[in-house]
């Protein structure tokens, strides 16, 4: 059939590209910019509105977080309805998870891991575009609960079933109006955004690397992404399986999670938590990513044991596969169960364990520079210690069943998502905001961000531990005056201040440096990895040539042509 | 080892192909969404507190079934058939591969309005309806997802747009339509035989 296959591409004409000429694209107008947001598939942009959109919700979901803490503030206090601080920790938590925690995350790996691997953009660009617009989406989506959920029935307004909605709070009877419906379908929505990146991040690793990055060559941080987006499409499907349920359940009256009807409410726990526990190494192997990369710079010395670090991540995300029961200790499961999942818990602390001692070994008997973001990684180590202890104490079984749903949890979770995510976020940001904005952030103002805000973090966050012994449950919207909680609940809340404080002069920072900040030039840390063998910011080719590399710090080896790194690798 | 081959650069970089670590990737997602309904399925047998039951209702899809698997090896041939540039066969093996997935879905909803109709199974009346339409109605979905990219192939295989460099889109869209096969499997074994032993 002559029809199909005759042309060839080798004597085609090379093809012009006409010059783009749309209405509105004078440079520097308000329609110019917001084409320019919404037609790009620049991976380094995509990166940078994920991040920005994170920061947005991070500033409501924390203004929340106050006006929470103020609520507990005094006992018997009237500041917030109890329904409206039902909403308010619901919103809070979904929106630090889903809308803060992952898009930061899938910012850094969108801007810096094409850069890292030497390669032009993602795999598939416009797949990137769609996931990044179906996650705002989605954000959007789930804050216009506020005014679109009462819908006709004049029930509701945010969702208000706590993050992991738990059943039978989301059952029709439970839940009227459509609260729940817009918690259900943003998350489902979240979840293909989420899903979309992450294929798109691991085709690219797998594909684009340049001529030389065999798999051992790749920096630390484009393993752990392969981790973290292996965990995403393994872990993410259940979640999105259990909202289809939820809503087959609440639209056509299915019996997934109706007790009445031979459901299981317990069914529900277990499809959240199989989500949610590997959920929690997504947030956290970014943070480990973030550190793996900083540590070595600023003692420079090359990271310690690099096939062990790799190693520790993988058994990290295996087995967080097959520990998600222990948030379900007091739900009553058989002793086996118990003992196994109370197992599988504490084991995950030797990988946990093997890394930090290798970035604490790169540290040592290194040239250790205390710039901004190794300040962050060095409170970063001390605080993810804190919190992988406090897990391991969660992890014994009958300790588990006194404290579980206190204020023990969430000082614990808080240590992890603050104390070590956020931290190395604001690492990351210090890092690389030189690259993406040719501007180094002022180092004063840095300064009072992290003092302030760790303190701050300390005030809030560690008094909960003792609250939570002394039998404070959480998410109650107050308690009497009798209790002995009070004064912890007011240290918590002064912390607070501090914290806003230092998010405040954080904020400050991103804006005064942008414009008044020092000039950066190419590479202002003496790093190693590609990212800084080109501009800051970086070409929209990112490279003018696509680099070559023999080693995994292909810039030493152009720094130090007499001494390479490849011949001793 | 001496420098001198240390220094020289690796040989040949070869990569391996963007598709196809796509398509592997949203296997193992969708696979991963699959196993949870599976899981659900099978945690709900014999928890029905009324009827139907499954082994009242259910018979073993024969012809659905061997139209779907047919539809693997036709599919295939439809490949090979590619790959030797012989466009009439492939036109011939493609357009067989949608009758026959047409023709599954077909069975699907006849078996479906059986059910609904005739033995009053919905999705409301136990958890074995709600566990059972979801679970059949996800792969029937995925097979409806299947049928359009194989009607897009055709289309642009009939507007004389599959050209050397599109084979591997063509052979991206039969893995997917084996991986919806090999699903398939799974619903058989747990829902039409597994299911239908398990008493109540």
């Amino acid at each position: 059939m002559s029809a199909h296959g005759t042309t060839t591409t080798a004597d085609q004409e090379p093809y012009e590209f006409p010059p783009l000429e749309r209405p509105g694209e004078e440079k520097g107008s308000l329609t110019a910019v917001i084409q320019n947001l919404v037609f790009t598939v620049d991976h380094k942009k995509l990166g940078l509105m994920y991040i920005g959109s994170g920061l947005l919700f991070f500033v409501v979901a924390g203004i929340m977080a106050t006006l929470i803490r103020w609520q507990l503030f005094f006992p018997q206090h009237t500041f917030l309805e109890p329904d409206v601080f039902n909403r308010f920790f619901t919103m809070h938590g979904t929106a630090m998870v889903f809308l803060v925690g992952m898009p930061i995350l899938f910012g850094f790996a969108n801007y810096l891991v094409p850069i890292m691997i030497g390669t032009r953009d993602m795999a598939f660009p416009r797949l990137n575009a769609f996931g990044f617009w179906v996650f705002l989406f989605s954000g959007l989506f789930l804050f216009f609960s506020y005014l679109g959920a009462p819908g006709l029935y004049d029930a509701g307004s945010a969702p208000d079933v706590g993050w992991f909605a738990y059943s039978p709070l989301t059952a029709k009877p439970f839940s009227r109006g459509h609260s729940t419906d817009y918690w259900t379908l943003s998350i489902l929505l979240n979840g293909i955004g989420s899903i979309s990146t992450a294929v798109n991040i691991l085709v690219t690793i797998f594909c684009l690397r340049c001529k030389g990055m065999t798999l051992g060559k790749m920096p630390l941080f484009v393993w752990m992404f392969i981790v973290v987006a292996f965990l995403v499409i393994i872990a993410m499907p259940p979640l999105s399986a259990a909202q289809i349920m939820l809503t087959l359940d609440r639209y056509l009256d299915a019996k997934f999670f109706d007790t009445q009807a031979g459901g299981s409410a317990v069914l529900w726990q277990h499809f959240f938590w199989i989500f949610g526990h590997p959920e929690v190494y997504i947030l956290i192997i970014p943070g480990f990513a973030i550190a793996s990369e900083i540590i070595p710079v600023f003692s420079r010395k090359p990271i310690f044991g690099y096939p062990i670090m790799v190693a520790a991540t993988v058994s990290i995300a295996f087995i967080s596969l097959g520990v998600w029961a222990h948030h379900m200790f007091t739900v009553g499961m058989t002793s086996l169960g118990n003992t196994f999942f109370a197992l599988s818990t504490m084991i995950i602390a030797v990988p946990t364990g093997i890394k930090i001692f290798n970035w604490i070994g790169t540290m040592y008997g290194g040239k250790i520079r205390l710039e901004l973001p190794m300040l962050f990684c060095i409170a970063f180590l001390f605080q993810f210690l804190i919190a992988g202890l406090t897990g391991v104490m969660l992890a014994v079984v009958p300790f588990d069943w006194q404290l579980s749903d206190s204020y023990f949890v969430v000082a614990h979770f808080h240590y992890v998502l603050i104390g070590a995510l956020l931290y190395t976020f604001f690492a990351g940001f210090y890092y690389w905001y030189p690259k993406a904005f040719g501007r180094m952030l002022d180092v004063k103002l840095g300064h009072w961000h992290f003092w302030l805000f760790t303190i701050g973090f300390h005030v809030t966050f560690f008094p909960q531990h003792i609250s939570g012994f002394l039998g404070m449950p959480r998410r109650i919207f107050t308690y009497e005056a009798d209790r002995g909680w009070e004064i912890w609940n007011q240290i918590s809340t002064i912390g607070v201040i501090f914290q806003v404080a230092g998010v405040l002069f954080f904020v400050y920072n991103l804006i005064y440096s942008y414009f008044k900040g020092k000039e950066a030039g190419d590479d202002p840390w003496d790093a190693w990895t590609l990212e800084w063998a080109t501009t800051s910011p970086p070409p929209e080719y990112n490279f003018d040539e696509i680099p070559e590399v023999r080693s995994r710090r292909p810039l030493w080896d152009k720094k130090h042509p007499e001494d390479p790194d490849w011949k001793f690798e | 080892m001496s420098s001198a081959e240390l220094t020289s650069a690796p040989a040949e970089w070869k990569l391996p192909s963007q598709r196809k670590v796509g398509m592997i990737c949203l296997i193992t997602t969708e696979s991963a969404l699959f196993s949870i309904f599976v899981v659900a399925y099978l945690f709900y047998l014999g928890k029905n507190l009324n009827g139907p039951y499954p082994h009242e209702v259910l018979h073993f899809p024969w012809w659905g079934s061997a139209a779907l698997f047919g539809s693997s090896a036709t599919v295939m041939f439809a490949e090979k058939a590619m790959h030797l540039r012989k466009w009439g066969h492939f036109f011939f093996w493609w357009a067989f591969t949608m009758a026959l997935g047409a023709y599954f879905i077909y069975f699907t909803a006849a078996e479906w309005v059986h059910l609904i109709y005739h033995e009053d199974l919905t999705v409301q009346t136990n958890v074995f309806g709600s566990t059972f339409y979801a679970l059949v109605g996800l792969h029937a979905s995925h097979v409806i997802i299947g049928l359009v990219l194989l009607g897009i192939v055709f289309i642009a295989g009939l507007r004389g747009k599959i050209h050397p460099d599109h084979f591997e889109h063509v052979e991206m869209v039969s893995w997917y339509w084996h991986f919806v096969d090999a699903i398939w499997v799974v619903v058989l074994l747990v829902v039409y035989i597994i299911g239908v032993q398990t008493w109540s």
